[in-house]
């Protein structure tokens, strides 16, 4: 592999910038001229606004204009789009709500933008912005899923009667209900997947700058897409065309999902660039984060599984209530269908599968996806059923797993995916040797002698990822298709660019992407650098997310050096006079098989650039570029277990391990994957543990800081015992699964079902606070 | 942020003259409560004193069985002072899980008694020890102090100079932590006397800020050792309730955490 090639454990290139404070985040970007926005936001979950009375304010100190919703509508500018088309079971397409960037009518959320204020300090933005008075006619709101689809409920949509978004089903219910009717046992669970709030590190922002001669807008905003954001902000909203706007995504602090999205703040600020002749800048606090970021998760599921009698599952029964909150955010539709319900197989041979799925409307923050989007949902549902089962049908929780592991691939499971490879008993072999599962009773009932209640937890999870072979999301309803785009430029004197529509804001890809060159030719990564994140130098890219970069954006670079290095191949054998298929690449030399004869990729790029002496009929220049579609996602699975100790006193939950056992294919640098698997599984226990996004009954938030929302920190986690089992990927070159959401998608159900197993009681809904622990043990 | 006047004093006097003057005055300690409301505009004081520079407000001493904190002393110098880990080892534990890193080198006792925050550390301790609140006017029995959320014996302009600790013969301090706040869901300070008396004060837990537990009180004072405790019964009438804790979980943690703090005192 090399020592910076592939299966290397480099030090991130990135983190020198990022870690002396040289990063260069939107809100480090001053503008000549530069505006501030501050943007007026309902107070009330559910309103009509009557009147905006800004007078006053537009008398103040450096205030330079207050927009209005209402003026955006005069100025034709569109509603949010959602790009994901999903059909009810009775034919009707989903029920969409209009959603303008700013209410001119009718606000649906707290937080939900009215008006803004552009001046020329935030400061004084923000004290305008007390002086503007909007006058609310409240309306009843709703906030809980089960309030929302009653008869009688508030109504938020016109569009859509009874708050229903759409009633979406997938498999084959006869089937289903044949298996159940012959079942020697059956299963039921209800569980709640909680609603969590994203919290990147850095808050959305979006600077907007109109160039009136020009007639060019230029946005940077924190996008983990910047071509989706031109794509859509172009097409749709009748703001810019796409060659009069340029959209960069500079350095972004996280986004784990909730940077995909178009939200109304940055096509706020492109409309009133162009309305004041100046450049707009708008930086979110906390609050607005809490607020307006999109959330995560919010399930409601009903499942049963059936089971013969020899503990082999024959069918499974889902019914789960998918909150959207207020609006239909840009790939929330699929979110809680095709990336939830295709997963409801698990790891399992599960000859009968039937899910329905209803989406809900209710007065809070839009939801769509969150690191794992969909699949951790599925995941939690199967793996505490599991557990169930196997407490149930009295059998070991991993035994029951393996009974029913699915061992011969391809296996094509009832609901669409086709699983490509895997081993997921190595998987379970291997998180079960890491944690000793089998001495874990001695340690139990050392601890109860301690007093204190140790559990043991399995969770074996897969995913779908490489997100996504174009033709197949298309047929599902996706406007857009998944491949990604690659370039790569060799520079006259051999040093090396590659440009990339994957864009990382966390990932490494500084680093990975450089790994794939150093292995292909040989040279050290200092002498390549990757240019992602600008619309300008960039030809076009889908972006990150989905655990996408390495299995589809890396495998475009990939297709791009391969045409790079043909063409070197015949520039080298031209000047060593012998045949292209002579030529081997080895350490940065073009070499003669068999000879000491050869020539250094500089020198081959000089001649590429120079062109005196290039074979005849070749182009100068030594630049490719390339599109790589999937023919199949990817499937990343593996075996979580974490061993807990509770507090019978004060319910609290202590770690004592926690071990992964991941199949992610082929690492570019295990480092960077244990980092991310690390920061995945901190967010799957706090979900388990800690987070959860609540509304009271009127839609007003609850935590909406983190004096509230309990975020993970370093001391709630453990120290991760971390291991691989690699089975390739079949459906891509460098046999790349992803690792992206892993942790999040599999260690939630961990957590829970070690709790439950130490306190003896099944139901326990997320997230486990001591308090809730506590309940639960001393409920009757 | 409103605008506002910085001023930094350098004595008492000047820091209460400073204060006078100001329309709508506040003073500053370590600013970890002040500062975030300012920032959300909370709170838009005209005039800001700080406290912090003052040299007649830093500081320990040690003098036959009184331990004097000085009302700007940082819970970090507080936590690693010799004298108070060697008089009340409890006081030095109760400000080593107080808040985090940066917390502890920025907030100060003074600060943090005069805001009295219904779910803050050291109020705890003042009470259960039978502390004296000393100010620039008075003293202030530790009893008299804590008149509920937020509210104070203090007069408008009134500085907190110092607190003087009578030394216990035994004292712990345990706590729950809030999972998001690090603040105490509950926490309960227990001090024995050196005439045999016992007082606990409960922090985190009821509606009305922190408070004695007699029912804990007579029961170690009848014995002193945590299994005393398990007879008594906490009610959870008048407790906080929210997302993290119901009253019924906080009256279970009043007795747990008093319990702990008896196996920990020393």
């Amino acid at each position: 592999m090399g020592v910076e090639g592939i299966g290397a454990r480099v030090v991130r290139k990135e983190d020198k910038r990022f870690i002396t404070g040289k990063g260069r985040y939107v809100d480090d970007i001053k503008l000549t001229g530069m505006t501030h926005a501050y943007f007026i936001r309902s107070p009330h979950a559910h309103a009509k606004v009557k009147k905006i009375d800004s007078s006053a304010a537009l008398k103040m100190p450096g205030v330079v204009a207050v927009l209005t919703g209402q003026q955006l509508v005069d100025d034709k500018v569109g509603n949010l789009i959602c790009g994901w088309a999903i059909t009810s079971k009775d034919g009707s397409p989903m029920k969409m709500g209009a959603w303008p960037a700013m209410a001119p009518e009718t606000v649906r959320f707290v937080g939900q933008a009215v008006a803004v204020v552009i001046a020329e300090s935030k400061n004084l933005a923000r004290d305008a912005a007390e002086a503007i008075v909007v006058d609310y006619e409240e309306l009843p709101a709703v906030a809980d899923m089960r309030a929302a689809i009653k008869p009688g409920a508030p109504q938020l949509h016109p569009e859509a009667p009874g708050n229903q978004v759409y009633d979406w089903v997938i498999g084959d219910e006869g089937a289903v209900n044949a298996a159940f009717s012959k079942a020697a046992n059956v299963v039921k669970l209800d569980v709640t997947n909680n609603r969590l709030a994203p919290n990147a590190m850095e808050p959305r922002a979006a600077i907007a700058d109109y160039d009136s001669a020009e007639e060019h807008f230029t946005l940077y905003t924190t996008s983990q897409n910047p071509h989706v954001a031109r794509l859509v902000l172009s097409a749709f909203y009748n703001i810019a065309p796409e060659h009069k706007l340029r959209v960069i995504a500079p350095d972004v602090g996280g986004g784990f999902g909730s940077k995909i999205f178009i939200y109304p703040e940055e096509m706020v600020a492109l409309w009133a660039s162009k309305k004041v002749g100046r450049p707009v800048k708008w930086t979110g606090d906390r609050t607005e984060a809490f607020l307006t970021d999109a959330h995560g998760r919010d399930h409601i599921t009903h499942a049963e599984m059936a089971f013969d009698a020899n503990n082999k599952i024959i069918g499974l029964r889902v019914k789960t209530y998918a909150n959207f909150g207020a609006y239909m955010s840009l790939f929330s539709s699929s979110v809680p269908t095709y990336l939830y319900a295709t997963l409801l197989s698990g790891q399992y041979n599960i000859p009968a599968i039937h899910a329905e799925v209803i989406g809900v409307y209710t007065n809070t923050t839009p939801v769509d996806a969150y690191r794992g989007a969909g699949r951790p949902e599925a995941s939690y549902l199967i793996e505490r059923l599991m557990e169930t089962a196997a407490r149930q049908l009295n059998v070991d929780p991993a035994q029951l797993r393996r009974t029913n592991f699915i061992t011969q691939f391809p296996h094509q499971t009832p609901v669409i995916m086709a699983y490509d490879t895997g081993d997921f008993n190595a998987s379970l072999d291997a998180a079960m040797k890491a944690i000793d599962y089998a001495g874990f009773p001695a340690r139990k009932a050392k601890a109860k002698a301690d007093g204190k209640l140790r559990g043991i937890g399995v969770s074996c999870y897969i995913e779908a990822c490489g997100i996504a072979p174009s033709k197949a999301v298309g047929s599902l309803g996706a406007g857009v298709g998944l491949w990604e785009s690659a370039e790569v430029r060799v520079n006259p004197v051999g040093t090396i660019e590659i440009l990339t529509g994957s864009h990382s804001h966390g990932q490494g890809h500084e680093t990975t992407f450089c790994q794939l060159v150093a292995e292909r030719l040989g040279v050290p990564i200092s002498q390549v650098s990757i240019v992602h994140g600008d619309t300008d130098k960039v030809q076009f890219g889908m972006g990150t997310y989905g655990s996408r970069s390495a299995a589809v954006g890396l495998t475009a670079i990939l297709k791009a050096m391969e045409k790079v290095e043909s063409k070197a191949k015949k520039i080298a054998a031209h000047a060593l006079e012998t045949s292209e298929a002579d030529i081997v690449i080895e350490n940065g030399e073009f070499k003669v098989t068999g000879t000491d004869k050869a020539i250094a990729l500089p020198m081959v790029a000089l001649a590429a650039y120079t062109a005196h002496n290039l074979p005849d009929g070749m182009e100068p220049g030594l630049k490719e570029s390339a599109f790589y579609d999937p023919t199949n996602f990817t499937f990343p699975a593996g075996a979580y277990i974490c061993e807990v100790e509770v507090d019978p006193g004060t319910g609290k939950t202590s770690f004592i391990n926690f071990v992964a056992a991941d199949d992610f294919g082929r690492l570019i640098n295990p480092m960077i994957v244990e980092g991310q698997v690390h920061g995945g599984l901190v967010q799957g226990i706090g979900q388990a543990l800690l987070e959860h996004a609540i509304y009271d009954a009127n839609g007003q938030p609850v935590t909406a800081s983190f004096m509230d929302y309990a975020m993970p920190r370093a001391d709630d986690v453990p120290s991760f015992n971390l291991s691989h089992t690699t089975t390739l990927c079949p459906g891509n070159p460098l046999g790349i699964k992803g690792c992206g959401e892993a942790g999040a998608i599999g260690a939630s159900a961990a957590v829970i079902n070690a709790i439950t197993d130490a306190i003896g009681k099944n139901n326990l809904e997320m997230p486990a606070t001591p308090d809730r622990v506590w309940r639960t043990i001393h409920a009757a | 942020m409103y605008q506002t006047t910085y001023h930094r004093a350098s004595s008492v006097d000047e820091a209460a003259s400073l204060f006078a003057k100001g329309s709508e005055s506040k003073f500053l300690a370590g600013g970890q409560t002040l500062l975030p409301v300012m920032k959300q505009r909370l709170a838009g004081p005209s005039d800001v004193i700080d406290l912090g520079r003052i040299k007649e407000l830093q500081g320990v001493e040690l003098s036959g069985d009184t331990l004097t904190i000085k009302a700007a002393t940082a819970y970090y110098d507080i936590m690693t002072n010799a004298d108070v880990k060697q008089a009340i080892p409890a006081i030095a534990y109760l400000t080593s899980v107080l808040g985090d890193p940066a917390v502890r080198y920025r907030g100060t006792i003074g600060g943090s008694i005069a805001n009295n925050d219904p779910a803050a550390d050291f109020p705890a301790a003042l009470l259960a020890l039978g502390a004296t609140v000393k100010t620039n006017k008075r003293s202030i029995a530790a009893d008299d102090f804590f008149q509920g959320l937020f509210t104070t014996a203090l007069e408008d302009g009134e500085i907190i100079t110092a607190v003087s600790f009578p030394v216990p013969a035994k004292a712990g301090y345990e706590k729950m932590r809030h999972p998001a706040s690090r603040f105490a869901l509950t926490g309960v300070f227990v001090a024995q006397t050196k005439s045999g008396d016992v007082r606990v004060a409960a922090t985190g837990a009821s509606q009305t800020g922190v408070m004695r537990v007699p029912a804990i009180e007579a029961a170690l004072k009848a014995n002193w050792s945590p299994s005393a405790i398990d007879s008594v019964t906490i009610s959870a009438n008048g407790l906080l309730a929210d997302i993290h804790g119901t009253a019924e979980y906080r009256a279970n943690l009043i007795k747990v955490m008093a319990q702990r703090a008896v196996a920990a005192a020393r």
